[in-house]
């Protein structure tokens, strides 16, 4: 295969990306790498860091109380993410299948036109001890006393699956629009159940929507902080609090930065990891089969 | 024999307003070969998936070996189907798609390999066993697809236009092994397609359909030569159809009958033989296939048999290597549809060239009553 030559007889197209290389280098390594960096210094007094090299933040962070922090925020960011998909992979399927697709897509899209923190408060304003839903089972003589709706970890992870479902929703929607149905059909045919045909058939074929899903909702939620901090109780602190507190609180800019890295690193690894894994399956197939192959001829 | 016998009985079947299925019985003996033809719309991709099991007749029954199969599952159905599109698994390779009935049945491993070895080698493609889909040639597809259906060792295997979407060449190659398949498995294949020569040349019988019904149901043979309606006459092949009214109708001997038709068309009245006596003035279809119409330059003698002369003028001859098609314009302007077969130099008689002045003509036997309108 041979390159057509440019007309002009030099390449500029890479020249074309250097606004876009700019900006990122601008906006997203640069404070990356000050965050890097103030987590290697000393604290100053009143926020800021002293410019001295120290290991002084990581050490506070070996701390059995930020152990059990960060084990909780990674339970309940697993848990939040596996039940946006489980209700995301319905969703997108009754979507993809769906006649009132564009209305479907648009009614997936109209929260993001309000603010977050609107819609965490109507959360509150629907869970609250006076909200909707106590006065609604008051009303029908189902409870006397208010059920604590808010302030726990079930509040918090009610909010969060709902603030990022459709970030988990719209990529499998996109696979499942993909997806030839008629496989399905042919699966049945074939033998299989409707749950074995959707196991062995539509999930495999929508293997790389979901996988997308994960990541788009496993990386914001593990670095929440307004949903626990609005509609979590004490016990409900995550990493992302931790965060905030140190820096507009406590002032020390260096752990905070410290745990800012955390969140990125575990995220990051999160989706390597997540992709390591399809690419893992890949090989293992293409292997499998292939020594299939030579076994028969 | 393996197979079974498929009964369909009285099967309808509406979408809405419109009519999918209305009313077809057929009955298809074990191991036959039989196609479902008509033009799309005509209802038998819905005949075809209420056998499968993707459909549920709004009346009538389907039995397979008697038994009644509407309300069974499709994946408990003893039928395979081979889908127009393929439907290949395209996350799964060759060797993997054809082996997905037996993984679903839990089949033990060495019975597994076993199969997927043999299936694939009869249609042919033990070279690409662990390719995926996309990367197999349309024709390879559809084998895999084939091999995909038959390994379960299904009593009926349900084709949907299964070469629809392969080139003419590969069309006739692959019907070729698919009939070779039938005739080496036995059991029974019900074929739909709209292609009537594809129908033709491997069915052992064929039901014609159009706007849900089923218009006539016989051997290839039977359907060419003796279309019950105008229809099927039209569908099937090409063909010269006119209107007609029965001016006489007699006995001929051999339960015949001679007929003679005013036909408007061809401007004068014509003779033509036939096994239904009809009355005189009744409203009929006249039809004369292209081929059976000789043409020459010459006025043919009659011999002694009751032949249909007509002079005309070539309009547009078509060359088509083994055959020639005419399009004679006759003096009261009707164009008949004439083909003229290549045989060997001398018995193929002059060359006939456009705005030759040429006779065509055919025998009482060669024309054909269809679709008697009753008044």
């Amino acid at each position: 295969m041979s390159r057509p030559k440019p007309l002009a007889g030099r390449n500029y197209g890479p020249a074309y990306s250097y606004p876009m290389g700019g900006w990122f280098t601008a906006f997203f390594i640069l404070p990356i790498a000050i965050i890097v960096l103030y987590s290697f210094m000393r604290k100053g007094t009143h926020g800021g860091v002293v410019w001295e090299p120290s290991l002084e933040a990581y050490r506070q962070m070996l701390n059995s109380s930020y152990a059990r922090l960060f084990v909780r925020t990674l339970a309940v960011t697993l848990v939040s993410t596996a039940l946006s998909i489980a209700i995301a992979l319905p969703c997108g399927y009754a979507m993809a299948r769906s006649r009132a697709q564009t209305l479907l897509l648009f009614l997936v899209i109209i929260p993001f036109w309000t603010n977050s923190l609107i819609r965490i408060n109507a959360w509150i304003a629907i869970l609250g001890n006076e909200g909707f839903l106590n006065e609604t089972l008051r009303r029908f003589g189902l409870i006397t006393e208010s059920l604590p709706f808010l302030y726990n970890q079930r509040a918090v992870v009610l909010v969060l699956v709902y603030m990022y479902l459709p970030y988990a929703i719209l990529p499998i929607f996109t696979a499942m629009d993909k997806f030839d149905f008629s496989l399905l059909e042919a699966a049945r045919d074939l033998g299989a159940t409707k749950s074995q045909s959707m196991l062995k058939v539509l999930l495999p074929n929508v293997r790389a929507g979901i996988v997308t899903a994960i990541i788009f909702t496993f990386i914001p939620i593990f670095g929440a902080y307004t949903v626990p901090l609005l509609v979590g109780g004490k016990d409900s602190y995550m990493l992302g609090n931790i965060v905030v507190d140190q820096v507009t609180k406590l002032r020390n800019w260096p752990l905070a930065s410290a745990f800012s890295l955390v969140i990125t690193v575990v995220s990051t690894a999160g989706v390597l990891w997540m992709m390591g894994t399809s690419a893992r399956e890949a090989a293992r197939l293409k292997a499998a089969t292939g020594t299939k192959q030579e076994a028969g001829v | 024999m393996k197979g079974c016998d498929v009964s369909i009985e009285h099967v309808s079947k509406s979408f809405g307003n419109f009519h999918a299925l209305d009313d077809a019985t057929i009955e298809i003996a074990k191991g036959e070969f039989f196609s479902l033809l008509g033009p799309s719309g005509c209802g038998k991709t819905t005949l075809l998936r209420i056998i499968a099991g993707f459909e549920t007749p709004d009346e009538g029954i389907v039995t397979f070996d008697g038994q009644n199969i509407i309300g069974i599952d499709a994946n408990k159905r003893q039928s395979n189907t081979v889908f127009q599109n393929y439907a290949l698994f395209p996350h799964l390779s060759v060797y993997e798609n054809v082996a997905f009935p037996l993984r679903i049945r839990k089949a033990p491993a060495g019975e597994i390999d076993r199969k997927v070895r043999d299936y694939l080698h009869l249609v042919q493609l033990d070279a690409h066993l662990g390719k995926k889909p996309n990367q197999l040639s349309g024709g390879q597809k559809q084998r895999v697809a084939i091999a995909r259906a038959l390994i379960n060792e299904p009593s009926v295997l349900l084709l949907d236009e299964p070469l629809s979407a392969l080139d003419a060449k590969l069309r006739s190659n692959l019907l070729v092994e698919l009939d070779a398949i039938h005739d080496q498995i036995g059991i029974t294949f019900i074929y739909v397609t709209h292609d009537q020569s594809e129908a033709l040349s491997v069915s052992d019988r064929i039901a014609v359909m159009n706007q849900g019904k089923v218009l006539q149901i016989g051997t290839p043979f039977e359907i060419y030569e003796s279309p019950a309606t105008e229809f099927v006459a039209k569908f099937i092949g090409e063909t010269n159809l006119f209107d007609a009214r029965v001016a006489s109708c007699a006995p001929h001997g051999n339960g015949e009958f001679m007929v003679d038709l005013d036909v408007p068309e061809l401007g004068r009245r014509i003779k033509v033989t036939d096994y239904d006596e009809t009355q005189t003035g009744q409203q009929v279809s006249f039809t004369v296939r292209p081929e059976k119409i000789r043409i020459t330059l010459e006025e043919p003698a009659s011999n002694g048999r009751e032949l249909n002369v007509f002079r005309g003028v070539v309009e547009e001859p078509v060359y088509s290597g083994f055959q020639s098609k005419f399009y004679v314009k006759l003096e009261n302007g009707t164009v008949l549809k004439v083909f003229k077969q290549h045989q060997n130099y001398l018995e193929d008689g002059p060359e006939i060239a456009w705005k030759d002045e040429v006779f065509v003509s055919w025998s009482a036997n060669d024309g054909y009553i269809v679709e008697v309108i009753n008044q």
